[in-house]
């Protein structure tokens, strides 16, 4: 798990590795992205999708209200439609999150450690980690110490991780690298790395509250640094692109790469997931769209 | 000293403020009644219907939330840049449909006159279709139409550009948003007339034109479930407007059958819905609202 290295070890050994063909990597998504993927292979991707969103509200303005519709959407989004795979909430939200998919199969993830900024003190981000937990969470998508990181202090990055990931005890910790503020491809092959070497369940793309969210080439990355992890030590972490994704034409995409890069041992939502709010409505859309043979509309879906 | 070669215009759709090609990549030339092949158009598919309807259903809301007054002032606008064009737009009626010249510019006239109608009624409509009803209780009740939504448009087929115009003009006073799938074979003045519309202050996505196959595209704006009204009048072929009219018998709520339009009035009630409020009058008394 990473765990028998050290901070100024895995520090030194994530600073060793090779930088990013930036030119080569945007090609290489650009070209997976123009794959057409149509009729039955759409609805199984279609649904395959839907699966893997983390439904999230992440606002200011969310209620126990707002979290227990999300909730019955999440479990039965429409008809026959699978479930997602989990709902994303603030830490504060989690106990009506829990309580309203109870036997639903549903994971509740919680933000923590001082989501979106994590610039707060170290005991307060572990106390919000175990506080959700506590609430009930399954999951917890934490945030790192972007300004530790960028400063290049890749040690004391590396240990908070890994207090965190004790603090979650059980739960599945996804680690949000914030790659809209990483300034290179390069940093963020080093965060992906310095995050697996610590433990992390998941690796995470984005808050979702910065401007440049997930795109396709730092996801294509990320999928490349998760399959070179798991050649090297034999373990498996999973991947989250969030934020920005709002289409099923961008979805699929994802899948494509997912399935070019990582193969079928990634295809689950055990292993991939969408970290997403309006995707699930246009997913829905095209899925009735197939269904039923003609285009249908948002008046068809419910307002969230 | 040589000729100079003629610059030939591309004519493409125009969907949400912008002047794509298809998507499918298609076109077709289009010929004046004598044979001349006079340009290439784009030939819309499916997708580019969708994304119509998208476009307009993105430019429904702020449209139909503007005051009435500025819609009424945006389409004047409109009539003023047409007036601007009217020559060569008389040129454009003329060869799609080998009328006269003077008859041609009667038309485009007539249809500068028809958008300076309805600018004329975007603030006063509501007035006259809407009103306060008398009713047996202390309610103040009243009745006021507003817009359906997205209105897919078959324009007339001979009638190049004053048939779209007298198709489309009521749709959008009353705040509506439209796609409207051009003349099949004399498309040319109306994808023109998107130039226009994009530079007289109306948002993009108010009006979305598509040129193309009727027979290909209209059933699937008929059948779309995000289109609230379809205007089949260009559709000439009664068994295919009868298909249209039960495609979109699942989803949709007002279709007008082809033929003749009716009175102005009755267009702006066609795209329409009525709403009717019941105020409590004493609660409005108390408030000291201005009732």
């Amino acid at each position: 798990m990473g765990s028998i290295l050290s901070g100024t070890e895995a520090a030194s050994l994530v600073r060793a590795l090779p930088g990013v063909d930036a030119v080569g990597l945007e090609a290489r998504a650009a070209g997976l992205a123009t794959r057409s993927v149509k009729k039955e292979s759409k609805a199984k991707a279609i649904d395959l999708a839907i699966s893997m969103i983390d439904l999230t509200t992440l606002e200011g303005a969310d209620t126990p209200g707002k979290v227990r519709s999300l909730a019955a959407k999440a479990a039965r989004p429409d008809g026959d439609a699978p479930s997602t795979a989990a709902l994303c909430v603030y830490p504060s939200m989690v106990p009506a999150a829990a309580e309203a998919l109870a036997g639903t199969g549903v994971k509740v993830a919680s933000v923590a450690t001082g989501f979106p900024a994590g610039q707060v003190p170290l005991e307060v981000r572990l106390a919000d980690t175990e506080a959700a937990v506590r609430a009930g969470a399954d999951e917890i998508d934490m945030v790192i110490n972007r300004g530790a990181f960028l400063a290049g202090d890749l040690d004391l990055v590396f240990r908070e991780i890994k207090a965190v990931k004790a603090a979650a005890g059980e739960a599945r910790l996804k680690v949000i690298l914030e790659t809209g503020e990483l300034a290179t491809y390069d940093d963020v092959r080093r965060a992906s790395w310095l995050a697996m070497h610590a433990g992390a369940d998941f690796i995470k793309t984005s808050t979702g509250k910065v401007g440049v969210n997930a795109t396709l080439p730092v996801t294509l990355l990320m999928m490349q640094a998760v399959r070179d992890y798991r050649a090297a030590t034999g373990v498996q972490v999973g991947v989250k692109p969030a934020g920005g994704i709002r289409n099923t034409k961008d979805a699929i995409k994802y899948l494509v790469c997912v399935n070019e890069v990582l193969g079928d041992d990634w295809l689950s939502n055990e292993w991939f997931r969408f970290g997403a709010s309006s995707l699930l409505n246009d997913l829905l859309m095209q899925r009735q769209k197939l269904k039923t043979g003609h285009y249908s509309g948002p008046d068809y879906v419910t307002v969230d | 000293m040589s000729d100079r070669l003629r610059v030939n215009k591309t004519y493409k759709l125009y969907v949400g403020g912008k002047f794509p090609r298809s998507e499918s990549g298609r076109s077709y030339p289009v010929s004046s009644p004598d044979a001349t092949v006079l340009a290439n158009a784009a030939m819309a598919s499916r997708k580019d219907a969708r994304d119509a309807v998208a476009a307009a259903r993105k430019a429904q809301r702020p449209w139909a939330g503007q005051t009435a007054y500025l819609r009424g002032q945006i389409l004047y606008r409109a009539a003023e840049m047409l007036e601007g064009r009217a020559g060569q737009f008389a040129e454009e009626v003329a060869e799609a449909t080998g009328a006269e010249p003077h008859e041609a510019l009667g038309t485009v006239e007539a249809a500068i006159d028809r958008l300076v109608h309805y600018a004329g009624w975007t603030d006063k409509y509501a007035s006259v279709l809407g009103g306060a009803n008398p009713v047996a209780g202390p309610y103040f009740n009243h009745t006021k139409p507003e817009p359906l939504g997205v209105v897919a448009v078959v324009a007339p087929q001979d009638d190049p550009f004053l048939g779209l115009v007298e198709a489309l003009a009521p749709a959008i006073a009353t705040g509506n948003t439209v796609v409207v799938l051009a003349s099949e074979s004399k498309p040319l003045p109306a994808l023109s007339f998107g130039e226009v519309l994009a530079t007289s202050d109306l948002p993009g996505g108010v009006v979305n034109l598509l040129s193309g196959k009727v027979a290909e595209v209209a059933p699937h704006l008929a059948s779309h479930a995000d289109v609230n009204g379809l205007d089949l009048g260009g559709v000439g072929d009664a068994a295919l407007a009868a298909e249209l009219e039960a495609a979109a018998a699942g989803t949709l709520k007002v279709v007008r059958r082809p033929g003749r339009a009716g009175a102005s009035l009755d267009l702006l009630r066609q795209w329409t819905e009525y709403k009717t409020v019941w105020h409590p009058a004493g609660m409005a008394a108390a408030a000291g609202g201005a009732y």
